[in-house]
């Protein structure tokens, strides 16, 4: 467990923690992008050691969360339809769509199971040779590939009964969202570690030159956090915003290519609505035309089925205000009161890297708020 | 409809051969649960022998006891049947064991019902039933009555088990979770999470090196010893199975009124439980034992406690790992890295296989 216990060092963690606090002259605003960020800076309890000298705002970067009603709602029609099986994440399973959630289309007979990847999505379709298997796909860069390898996969195999039902959203076009708001009070990114990976952090230079903001590529260890907050202020008080890679075990400049070649094999750029963004120019991916035969949303016609009427609450969750980092999770009259993680109303307390529940988990009741 | 149409409707599978026979002289059928030969035959020739046990009644005799009877019931639906460190048999014995010993009653006889699904081979029944005689024995129970049916191919996963054990109450202390007060300590026997990090591998047929193995194993020893020489001292003691020894903590804390605080940096868990809880994001505190408890003690004799404990090899790296607090605002809380308090929630059923 090398590599975890160095990272976690708790007499380094406070080491940092007091260089953060001799650094900082004044309260920065630090937005963390990904949701398995949210959660290390509440578990770690990194978030109330710096709220004296740094606000941490937690970003769009849960998958599960940015997902639009729309197409939960496309997949719980899919799931309805004989002959049909509909795989997915676990998370997915208890996100509200408009009315009801995957959980609840099971329980009355729906053909749902959760998977831990695409590809084993690939053997039910190959076990199941008589149903027709739909693979529920979201996620950021980080999940696009596995899903592009499955399509690919099935290709080869000749597989017929399987396609995917595509919602992947880019992390790029969120964040420069974010910023062009003209309330925005990000002042530096803690940019997504896992994300980079794929794609390197070359494409963050433009965002520098337009935003002027510090941008730090961050892991999601305690003590690569606290490197990468310290880069931030550092930056910050400097006043010279760049872009600093606080995760290089992981995250080289170009990225995966071989990954990306797979994602632009399958996919192309496509507008994307985000839950609780609206549409987000160049947003998200589609499938590309020559692997409409794996699209699920070609393969099938989809009638208007689920009325818009809300049963879920979904209307009154106040995702897209805590996920564009303009209120805290607490400041939601909702939350943990008809909002908890057993009865979620919406899916930033749903998903296991959404903020609210993160601070369900992780904030005690009772202690301040940063 | 016309008249060859109606023909058709009515053309049998038709051969001039006999039908190859079915060799189903290696699994159950369903008429092994239907009262007739097979079933005599069963109860007779396999399970009987297996588990030394007479079948001529309807009801077993069991000498009157003096004192308090203390019963338990349980049933075991764990997949898959076998998993490293024991399988189906043991648990359901272990389990039974367990639940009496922790409760602070000396176990003394199990009942065993099997619902099994036709198919399943006689070999690993009688692996099963061989587990279970083999467990009894290490713990010091008789399987004093039993009943077996058989349901048809998907009903059932391979072979359930309901267990009721009977045991009688020492005459130490009543063990209670209500007499837990702030100040106690709160023990652990070993490592946590084992159990259920060990059938999740095994289920989903994980590979991981080295690979996890269940804590399954006897308490009955260790509790009674712990009992009878902490006296009223001991204020509970509870196996900290399903929902793993956070459920436990979240028992506690409502029935005591008071808050457990944990130390993260206490909390024992092996190198194999640490990898897997990581790669699949989950919390050990929140993970299936199925030998391994945790005990309240007063202040005062936490020492001599721990050194019970270690006694027994089934508890030979028990440590302490909390304290109970005055209660705040959540149940069960643990102080991390940095030194700060975060709640321990209930976890809100997670997407796990079947554990015990």
């Amino acid at each position: 467990m090398k590599y975890v216990d160095d990272f976690r060092n708790p007499e380094q963690a406070r080491k940092l923690v007091e260089q953060i606090r001799r650094r900082a002259t004044q309260r920065w605003v630090l937005m963390d992008v990904c949701g398995g960020q949210t959660h290390s800076l509440m578990r770690y309890g990194i978030e109330a050691a710096l709220a004296d000298c740094v606000e941490l705002i937690h970003g769009p970067g849960c998958p599960v969360c940015v997902t639009p009603s729309d197409a939960i709602d496309a997949a719980q029609y899919l799931a309805l339809q004989p002959g049909v099986i509909l795989a997915s994440f676990g998370d997915m399973l208890r996100v509200p769509g408009s009315q009801q959630t995957l959980m609840n289309i099971r329980a009355r007979g729906g053909e749902v199971r959760f998977v831990y990847s695409p590809i084993d999505a690939i053997e039910l379709a190959k076990q199941n040779p008589n149903s027709h298997v739909v693979f529920f796909a979201v996620g950021f860069e980080t999940t696009a590939p596995a899903t592009a390898l499955a399509i690919l996969h099935a290709k080869k195999l000749g597989l017929e009964n399987f396609s995917v039902l595509a919602s992947h959203v880019r992390v790029l076009p969120a964040m420069e969202a974010l910023l062009q708001d003209s309330e925005c009070r990000i002042q530096a990114f803690l940019a997504a570690g896992h994300v980079c990976t794929v794609t390197g952090y070359q494409q963050y230079e433009q965002l520098i030159q337009r935003f002027q903001i510090p941008i730090v590529i961050a892991g999601f260890e305690p003590l690569d956090l606290l490197q990468a907050i310290w880069e931030a202020v550092g930056m910050l008080e400097s006043e010279l915003p760049s872009i600093v890679n606080c995760y290089a075990r992981s995250v080289r400049p170009a990225g995966n290519q071989q990954a990306q070649a797979t994602v632009d094999e399958v996919y192309e750029i496509a507008d994307q609505a985000w839950r609780g963004f609206g549409v987000i120019p160049h947003g998200g991916l589609k499938i590309r035309q020559q692997y409409r035969h794996f699209d699920a949303s070609k393969r099938f016609k989809f009638e208007q089925v689920m009325p818009l009427a809300s049963s879920m609450g979904h209307d009154i969750c106040m995702s897209a205000e805590v996920m564009s980092g303009r209120i805290k999770p607490p400041q939601c009259p909702y939350f943990g009161v008809q909002c908890t993680t057993e009865h979620p109303l919406g899916a930033p307390m749903v998903s296991s890297e959404g903020a609210c529940a993160a601070y369900m988990l992780y904030h005690l009741r009772g202690t301040s708020i940063s | 409809m016309a008249d060859d149409d109606r023909r058709t409707e009515f053309v049998l599978p038709y051969s001039s051969a006999c039908p190859a026979a079915v060799d189903q002289s290696n699994c159950i059928q369903l008429a092994h649960g239907e009262g007739g030969r097979l079933m005599r035959q069963l109860l007779k020739e396999r399970i009987a022998p297996t588990l030394q046990a007479a079948i001529n009644e309807d009801a077993a005799r069991i000498s009157a006891m003096k004192g308090d009877w203390a019963v338990t019931t349980d049933s075991f639906v764990v997949s898959p049947l076998f998993f490293p460190g024991g399988n189906i048999g043991s648990l359901a014995v272990y389990g039974t064991v367990n639940d009496l010993s922790v409760a602070g009653a000396d176990p003394i006889a199990i009942t065993l019902s099997l619902i099994i699904e036709e198919g399943l081979s006689f070999q690993l029944l009688d692996e099963v039933l061989s587990s279970v005689a083999r467990t009894a024995n290490e713990c010091g129970v008789r399987v004093v009555a039993g009943d077996t049916k058989v349901v048809p191919r998907g009903a059932v996963d391979k072979l359930f088990i309901t267990t009721t054990g009977v045991g009688q109450y020492r005459p130490a202390s009543h063990l209670q979770c209500q007499q837990i007060q702030s100040g106690d300590l709160l023990l652990i026997s070993g490592p946590i999470g084992q159990h259920g990090m060990a059938v999740l591998a095994a289920r989903e047929k994980l590979h991981m090196t080295p690979e996890p193995i269940s804590d399954c194993g006897n308490l009955r020893i260790v509790c009674a010893t712990l009992h009878n020489q902490l006296g009223e001292d001991l204020r509970a003691m509870r196996d900290a199975t399903r929902g793993g020894v956070s459920a436990v903590l979240q028992e506690w804390s409502e029935a005591s009124g008071t808050t457990m605080q944990l130390y993260e940096n206490q909390l024992p868990v092996t190198a194999e439980t640490r990898g897997m809880c990581e790669l699949l994001g989950l919390d050990p505190l929140y993970v299936a034992n199925e030998g391994t408890f945790v005990a309240a003690v007063a202040p005062s004799v936490f020492e001599k406690a721990l050194e019970v404990m270690r006694e027994f090899s089934i508890s030979s790296r028990a440590c302490a790992i909390g304290k109970v607090i005055d209660k705040i605002s959540s149940p069960v809380v643990i102080e991390r890295m940095l030194g700060t308090l975060h709640p321990i929630d209930d976890p809100a059923g997670a997407p796990l296989p079947r554990i015990c």
